[in-house]
């Protein structure tokens, strides 16, 4: 099996930076990172079928040997309108999440910032046993704390 | 007889399609899926039938002969999975269809609910008929578009970020398997699943592992098998009762059913047999503890959902045609049960208008029916005597004993955990919602409920009876599950056959290529 040299840089160049993109917090980028693995994905079909060749056409001359596999260009055709829709669906849930809560970003699992808070009262209270009736205030200020946090980040 | 095979995946389009067109008309809808989804079943049965008789169906799709064209296989295992999702996807339609008349449409948009169903009904048909793994990317895709439209239904808060959750690591898992089926025809040419298992054998081992590994890991995650498994329990507890059953019952087990297919006829050597052994241990193990650490009883039955895939992995990863044939029996119990189970919180949910069991309590005498539909199945899958989750259990770890290895004796030791916690978590369900009196809920203190994680966007609602219909379709549910363990006997006889048809891949290259392969 041959392989275009070209074709699979390009390939490692765009999964290496939707795959970063797929790691980010905005549904935005997910949704660019999608898009940039599945093609990714798309040129190794591509690579997979072989050295180039002409247009699978019988009848015109040419023969067989000369042919390009036309296989995996119809995976490609099959899995990039499969790629559209699920875009299109991605972009929609996009904008559903920004007319909830004006915001792209994913959201905190609510769960996930329960057991943080738990920890945090646990180990507020282990810091300081004495002062349990203060406990809450403490959490408060904690979380209050990080909101900001958070804020400033994003500005 | 083949002609009936493509039936399975065009009746759920053709009724998606109708049920589009009548758009707003209510009952037409209705009724153009339930017959849809009871002639799919019909024919299923015939299947069945047909395949236990003969061994094994092929139809070659527009006459062109393997490797060609593409071929679709009906099997016994093939034709029993049919059978039973085409029953539990029926039952959750009545549910749901109860469900609808009685709160109107805000649950389930009719517009968009039924057709949305019938296409997830096709995805899950043409995955178990596939032979051809780019058909079998197509059966998944389609069934997994499917259930994203599905979880993020009505478009809440809520759903939305768990449906980001369920849908960016599905689209990874998809194109792992997409790029697994790119190298796989690289590497051997062809994408026919019977071909692949021919031609696999002549390449390089670490080739061939480096292809295993992928899929598996691709499967790995449709499975929710651990450390895969993280995503299930955030996403399936938040939409709507009725699609949360049908996926804990059958979505995952689309995941192990490939995970069957890729052990026994693509990669038979058992090559990563002691992996999945250890996936299988933690599964159960990490699965299990999820779920003892639930208030809400649809996180804990997401959980235990997980820790029981782990049963269906220790089985396959034995190898052996003891460990398939008792996999194979654990799935059907374990479609049937789990699905049972998360009607019956559906249910809960609408009596008690919570489904916290801090907060629940009183359901016993305020709806002995609910009860009823709750004990038995929550019996059967802790594995409680003479219930099919014991049998299965029980042949699991016959199979496990017949070849003794440390490494199975531990996977088998977690299983009786397992199975002991799963008791303990569903019997405080009961204990706390069915049979604790509601003048009690207010300042109630146990050691039970110490250190609960509840949910995190539960919002209670008003109680109210539920609808005869729904309450029928549970009933009918676990008539089936109890069924199961009336004729073990037959359906065990008929796993074992299913098991033995996966001995090897030979029986399905012969299925394919009946004049062998050049």
């Amino acid at each position: 099996m041959s392989a275009t040299l070209i074709l699979v840089i390009l390939m490692a160049i765009m999964y290496a930076s939707g795959v970063y993109l797929m790691l980010e917090r905005s549904m935005t980028r997910v949704v660019l990172g999608f898009l940039l693995v599945g093609n990714a994905t798309n040129i190794l079909i591509l690579v997979m079928g072989g050295r180039r060749g002409l247009a699978p056409i019988v009848g015109d001359g040419s023969s067989v040997d000369e042919f390009n596999d036309p296989l995996p260009q119809a995976f490609i055709l099959t899995a990039i309108v499969i790629t559209f829709g699920v875009s299109a669906f991605l972009l929609a849930l996009i904008y559903r999440s920004w007319r909830l809560s004006q915001a792209d970003e994913l959201q905190d699992d609510p769960e996930d910032l329960a057991i943080a808070e738990r920890d945090a009262a646990v180990e507020e209270e282990l810091r300081h046993p004495d002062a349990r009736d203060t406990e809450v205030d403490h959490l408060d200020e904690l979380l209050a704390a990080r909101e900001l946090g958070d804020k400033g980040e994003q500005e | 007889m083949t002609a009936l095979i493509p039936l399975v995946v065009m009746l759920p389009l053709i009724g998606a399609a109708g049920a589009l067109i009548a758009g707003k008309r209510r009952q037409l809808q209705v009724i153009v899926t339930v017959v849809a989804l009871a002639a799919v079943m019909v024919v299923s049965v015939f299947l069945l039938i047909e395949v236990d008789r003969t061994g094994a169906l092929v139809m070659e799709v527009g006459g062109w002969a393997a490797p060609i064209g593409i071929v679709l296989v009906v099997d016994r295992l093939a034709a029993l999975m049919l059978i039973v999702s085409a029953a539990v996807l029926l039952a959750v339609l009545l549910f749901s269809v109860g469900q609808g008349m009685a709160d109107g449409d805000g649950e389930t948009p009719v517009s968009i609910y039924h057709p949305t169903y019938m296409v997830l009904a096709a995805g899950v048909f043409n995955a178990f008929i596939a032979g051809d793994l780019f058909n079998l990317y197509i059966g998944f895709e389609i069934l997994l578009v499917a259930s994203y439209v599905l979880l993020t239904m009505g478009g809440t808060g809520p759903r939305i970020r768990a449906g980001v959750t369920y849908i960016v690591v599905s689209l990874v898992s998809s194109l792992l398997f997409l790029a697994s089926i790119a190298m796989i025809y690289g590497a051997l040419g062809t994408v026919n699943i019977a071909q692949i298992s021919v031609r696999m054998a002549e390449i390089n081992p670490s080739v061939q592992l480096t292809l295993h590994a992928m899929l598996l890991l691709a499967f790995g995650i449709k499975a929710a098998i651990f450390p895969l498994s993280f995503w299930l329990p955030d996403s399936y507890p938040t939409a709507p009762a009725p699609v949360t059953a049908v996926f804990a019952g059958l979505l995952t087990k689309v995941g192990v059913y490939a995970i069957i297919r890729t052990e026994t006829i693509l990669f038979p050597g058992n090559a990563l047999g002691e992996v999945l052994l250890v996936a299988a241990f933690l599964t159960m193990i990490v699965g299990i503890l999820g779920a003892v650490a639930q208030a809400d009883i649809k996180r804990l039955l997401s959980f235990t959902l997980v820790s029981h895939i782990g049963y269906m992995i220790f089985g396959i990863a034995m190898g052996t045609i003891a460990g398939l044939s008792a996999t194979i029996f654990y799935i059907v119990h374990h479609i049937i049960v789990q699905t049972t189970l998360f009607l019956t919180a559906g249910l809960i949910e609408r009596q008690g208008g919570s489904t916290s069991i801090n907060r629940l309590g009183g359901l016993l005498t305020a709806a002995p029916m609910i009860a009823v539909l709750y004990f038995i199945p929550a019996l059967n899958l802790g594995g409680i005597p003479p219930f099919s989750g014991f049998l299965g259990k029980l042949a699991l770890f016959n199979a496990g004993a017949a070849q003794p290895s440390w490494l199975i004796y531990a996977v088998m030791g977690a299983g009786a955990l397992t199975s002991l916690l799963t008791l303990y978590a569903l019997a405080r369900v009961w204990n706390m919602a069915f049979w604790r009196p509601a003048d009690e809920v207010e300042n109630y203190e146990s050691r039970l409920l110490d250190q609960l994680t509840e949910a995190p966007d539960n919002t209670d609602t008003e109680g109210k009876n539920s609808p005869k219909l729904m309450v029928a379709a549970t009933a009918g549910m676990v008539a089936l599950g109890v069924g199961l363990t009336i004729f073990a006997g037959p359906l065990y006889a008929l796993s074992s056959r299913a098991g033995e048809n996966l001995n090897g891949p030979g029986n399905y290259i012969d299925l394919v290529f009946p004049e062998g392969v050049e």
